[in-house]
């Protein structure tokens, strides 16, 4: 029997008989991350990294039942040893080791190896078999440092605000708003945030996870002229964002990329710039995990694992039947 | 080629035609003079010659970035665009380009008569001095299919602002046959010599489909009905004596349909025609296919001729006389167009006829015969338009038949390109025929985002057999499938090929055995 395996229910340890972010109700969930892909609602019980608690009780209900574990605290369930480590993806991320008669298994979770000041960075962590992630694994994915993107981003701030112009930045409410919001200068223009993304920081800053403050953005408080809105990508549809003759647009997604899902989405802008890992990163975590087995799941899982079978590896795939696509990109 | 990435950004990086107009005014103001004619010519489709096939440029760039071949390959598909793969794949250049626009463009024009070691040295060279931006526009010079989202009204507008002149007479001289090695910018724009002018032809007038109730449009004798054929558009001239046929896209198709010569045998000389060309023989319209099998050849032989003899159907005049009559209303127009076609050789040339009608019902009636005449549906027209330039809203309006729909088993499932990579976007799908399924048509489009979802995980969890991208999964679920027309075709297995096929809706209700059958389909053709 396999240590892992993957079931209907999600990814599943039957020595232990506990899943990891599985997408059915379950009895017991090891959750690596608070983003709705991975934390589903309606388990009996959650366990998840200290920083992941207070984010999960404010998505699922403050009813859940969830026990928070620090970095490397060993949790030992029916004979397997689960260990949580930074995965770099977001606040409170992370990858999960499984060991059991000193085989060991890491589930990458979501995750990218740049470090983005917000959350605690990428460790390595290494096993024998390695479930990774791979959003965005192909050759063309390669994303620039931090600092470029961020001046890329202030630039276009400071010229809509000069133009009277409001920049409307669209972001997932948990992770990249708070990453883009740190990475706006101080003093360019007023920021506000979606009430989606205020709740969320709100709950951060309570935690001390997060510092920046903004003006919730409601029908009495709105930018006039000028400003920085920063919203999840559903706030387009509104009828305040159809009615603004004075807004610039910007989406920012590792997807931003490709030219196609740029101009799609029918933007004034698109910044490159992920939460996940890229081509190179993917295959930096791959080689330092010293896995000899990798499954690839979640995003161009064939390639990936073809390419690992190249490299001499034993390259799998999971398909995930998560009912959605990747929400946080 | 820094001016030029800088306006290809600001270009694709808006969706206001107003910036667009603005960045390209910009541009012009600073940019040397043939690097805004070679601006002007890539923007309006004209590209140098081709010097590289795409299969040694994948291969080179493949080697460049380090995978191996097939994951470019995969990566390409997915990204669905070859400069775009190749200008993300490759490493961070090592070199400066500090060279303009048209340096770039005569060094891919000069690999010509290389041997393909030094194109290779030359190519590999450029990319490793290029910035991800610059490296994508000079492979899409490399390979064509340069599209920025300028329309050529945009660029007609930025011209017409920057030079102060009027956009009907920018756009009519950017029409036709010019290149920047033909002409310099002075000549483009304010050269009126007459034997350049000539076989210049006028922006087309374009319809709107109907979107709205037909009776809305107005009162019924305010309109000019006709139908719609099912061909191709065409422009035909004749100035002095000469005559040039150009195809919507501004392409001159004179040479291809050498029968419409024809036009200088009478004498009347100086008149410009819109019109559809179709192919007639003994007096009967044929299909689109057989139009098809001519529009790629330039020469057309004697018994081609014979056998597919093409025809004019004109429904629009610009010129009369040599004068400029695209002011005149519809009506007026037309009547300088009929008489003028009854001059022509009538085995070549005719006129599309307005169809007569005295009620709405009237003319839904005949509309719903239009397959019949070999049409595709109605035009309808404001009889006191004037002939307007590109597609301008309540002028004219094309009302298209319903489509032909079929039941059809899904058979293959491929990933989609760019964002819908993780899901399954492109099906091939079968009838029946005799106990076995008989794949007849791919289509992608039509389904909502949750449907692709929803398919995905089906696809997922139901897969087969996988071939690269494709997967094949059991006979299950039957979708309704919408063309716009279906011909014989000994190329296709099935042996009818269709045009335009897509997704009409998920038969939910339907069991795969209840599909369609090959002969259902055979009996449309
Ligand atoms: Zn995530
Ligand atoms: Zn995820």
């Amino acid at each position: 029997m396999e240590l892992l395996t993957n079931t209907n229910h999600g990814l599943y340890c039957p020595q232990a008989d506990v899943y990891i972010d599985p997408w059915k109700r379950v009895k017991k969930a090891l959750i690596t991350h608070g983003h709705s892909d991975h934390a589903r609602p309606g388990h009996q019980q959650y366990l998840c990294h200290t920083k992941s608690v207070a984010i999960l009780k404010h998505r699922l209900g403050k009813a859940i039942t969830v026990q928070g574990v620090d970095y490397n605290e060993c949790i030992r369930i029916n004979g397997v040893q689960f260990s949580f480590h930074p995965a770099g993806h977001i606040i409170g991320s992370c990858q999960i080791r499984v060991e059991y008669k000193g085989e060991v298994w890491v589930i990458t979770g979501d995750y990218k190896t740049q470090d983005d000041g917000v959350c605690t960075p990428y460790e390595v962590v290494q096993c024998h078999t390695m479930i990774t992630e791979c959003t965005f694994g192909l050759p063309v994915f390669r994303w620039e440092a931090q600092e470029k993107v961020a001046k890329n981003i202030n630039a276009w701030c400071l010229e809509n605000e000069r133009n009277g112009e409001t920049s409307l930045i669209y972001a997932y409410s948990l992770g990249k708003a708070q990453r883009v919001h740190a990475l706006l200068e101080e003093g360019i223009a007023q920021v506000y945030t979606h009430p989606t993304v205020y709740k969320t920081n709100e709950v951060l800053l309570e935690q001390h996870l997060f510092d920046r403050t903004s003006i919730c953005f409601d029908k009495d408080h709105f930018p006039k002229k000028g400003g920085i809105i920063i919203a999840p990508v559903a706030f387009s549809r509104s009828n305040w964002v159809k009615k603004n003759r004075k807004l610039q647009e910007a989406m920012v997604s590792g997807w931003m990329q490709m030219r196609g899902t740029r101009r799609r989405q029918g933007l004034d802008q698109g910044f490159v710039l992920s939460d996940h890992a890229d081509w190179k990163g993917l295959l930096m975590a791959v080689k330092e995990s010293k896995a000899e087995r990798v499954i690839a799941t979640h995003g161009y899982q064939d390639v990936f694992a073809k390419y690992c079978t190249e490299l001499g590896l034993q390259g799998e795939t999971y398909d995930t039947a998560f009912e959605g696509e990747t929400v946080d990109v | 080629m820094k001016q030029f990435v800088q306006l290809y950004r600001s270009l694709d990086q808006t969706n206001s035609s107003i910036k667009k107009v603005q960045a390209l005014v910009n541009y012009f103001d600073i940019a040397d003079e043939k690097d805004a004619l070679w601006t002007i010519a890539l923007f309006s489709h004209r590209r140098p010659k081709r010097t590289v096939n795409t299969k040694v440029l994948r291969e080179w760039a493949a080697e460049l970035a380090g995978i191996p071949l097939w994951l470019f390959e995969d990566s390409y598909h997915i990204v669905g665009d070859l400069a775009e793969t190749i200008s993300l794949c490759l490493p961070a250049p090592r070199k400066q380009d500090d060279k303009n626009l048209c340096y770039w463009i005569d060094y891919v024009r000069s690999l010509k008569d290389l041997s393909e070691e030094e194109k290779k040295s030359k190519i590999t060279s450029a990319w490793d001095s290029l910035e991800s931006d610059a490296r994508y526009l000079l492979n899409k010079f490399i390979t064509g299919g340069f599209r920025v989202g300028v329309s050529q009204k945009t660029i007609v507008k930025a011209l017409a602002k920057k030079y102060g002149l009027d956009e009907a007479v920018v756009s009519h001289k950017l029409m036709g046959n010019w290149s920047p090695d033909t002409h310099d910018l002075q000549s483009l724009l304010f050269d009126t010599s007459m034997a350049d002018m000539d076989a210049k032809p006028f922006p087309f007038s374009l319809a709107y489909p109907l979107d709205q109730e037909v009776e809305d449009l107005g009162s019924l004798d305010s309109l000019l009905f006709e139908y719609k054929w099912d061909g191709i558009r065409g422009q035909l001239i004749k100035r002095n004596n000469e005559w040039y046929l150009w195809s919507r896209g501004e392409e001159l198709i004179t040479d291809r349909f050498p029968e419409f010569k024809s036009v200088l045998d009478i004498n009347t000389d100086n008149f410009v025609l819109d019109g559809e060309i179709i192919i007639r023989k003994d007096g009967l319209i044929k299909d689109f296919q057989e139009l098809q099998t001519r529009i790629g050849r330039k020469n057309v032989s004697k018994k081609k001729l014979q056998d597919s003899p093409a025809a004019f159907i004109a429904y629009d005049i610009m010129e009369f006389e040599g004068q400029d009559i695209r002011h005149l209303s519809q009506d007026e127009r037309r009547k300088k167009l009929a008489p003028l076609i009854t001059l022509l050789p009538n085995q070549q040339f005719s006129l599309s006829a307005e169809i007569k009608t005295s009620s709405w019902d009237d003319i839904k009636k005949l509309r719903e015969e239009a397959r019949s005449k070999k049409a595709e549906g109605v035009m309808i027209k404001q009889r006191s338009s004037p002939y307007q330039t590109g597609r301008k809203k309540g002028h004219w309006w094309k009302w298209k038949l319903d489509p032909y729909t079929i039941d059809a088993v899904m058979l293959y499932a491929q990933r989609g390109h760019g964002r819908r990579a993780n899901l399954f976007s492109d099906f091939t799908f079968a009838v029946w025929d005799e106990g076995s399924l008989i794949p007849f048509a791919k289509a992608y489009s039509g389904l909502t985002d949750a449907e692709f979802k929803q398919i995905t995980q089906w696809v997922n969890k139901n897969t087969i057999e996988r071939f690269g991208p494709v997967r094949s999964v059991p006979a299950f679920h039957v979708f309704e499938i919408a063309f716009e027309g279906i011909s014989l075709s000994k190329r296709h297995k099935s042996g009818v090929a269709l045009r335009f096929p897509r997704i009409k809706r998920w038969r939910h209700d339907k069991q795969a055995k209840e599909a369609n059958t090959l002969a259902d389909l055979k009996k449309l053709l």
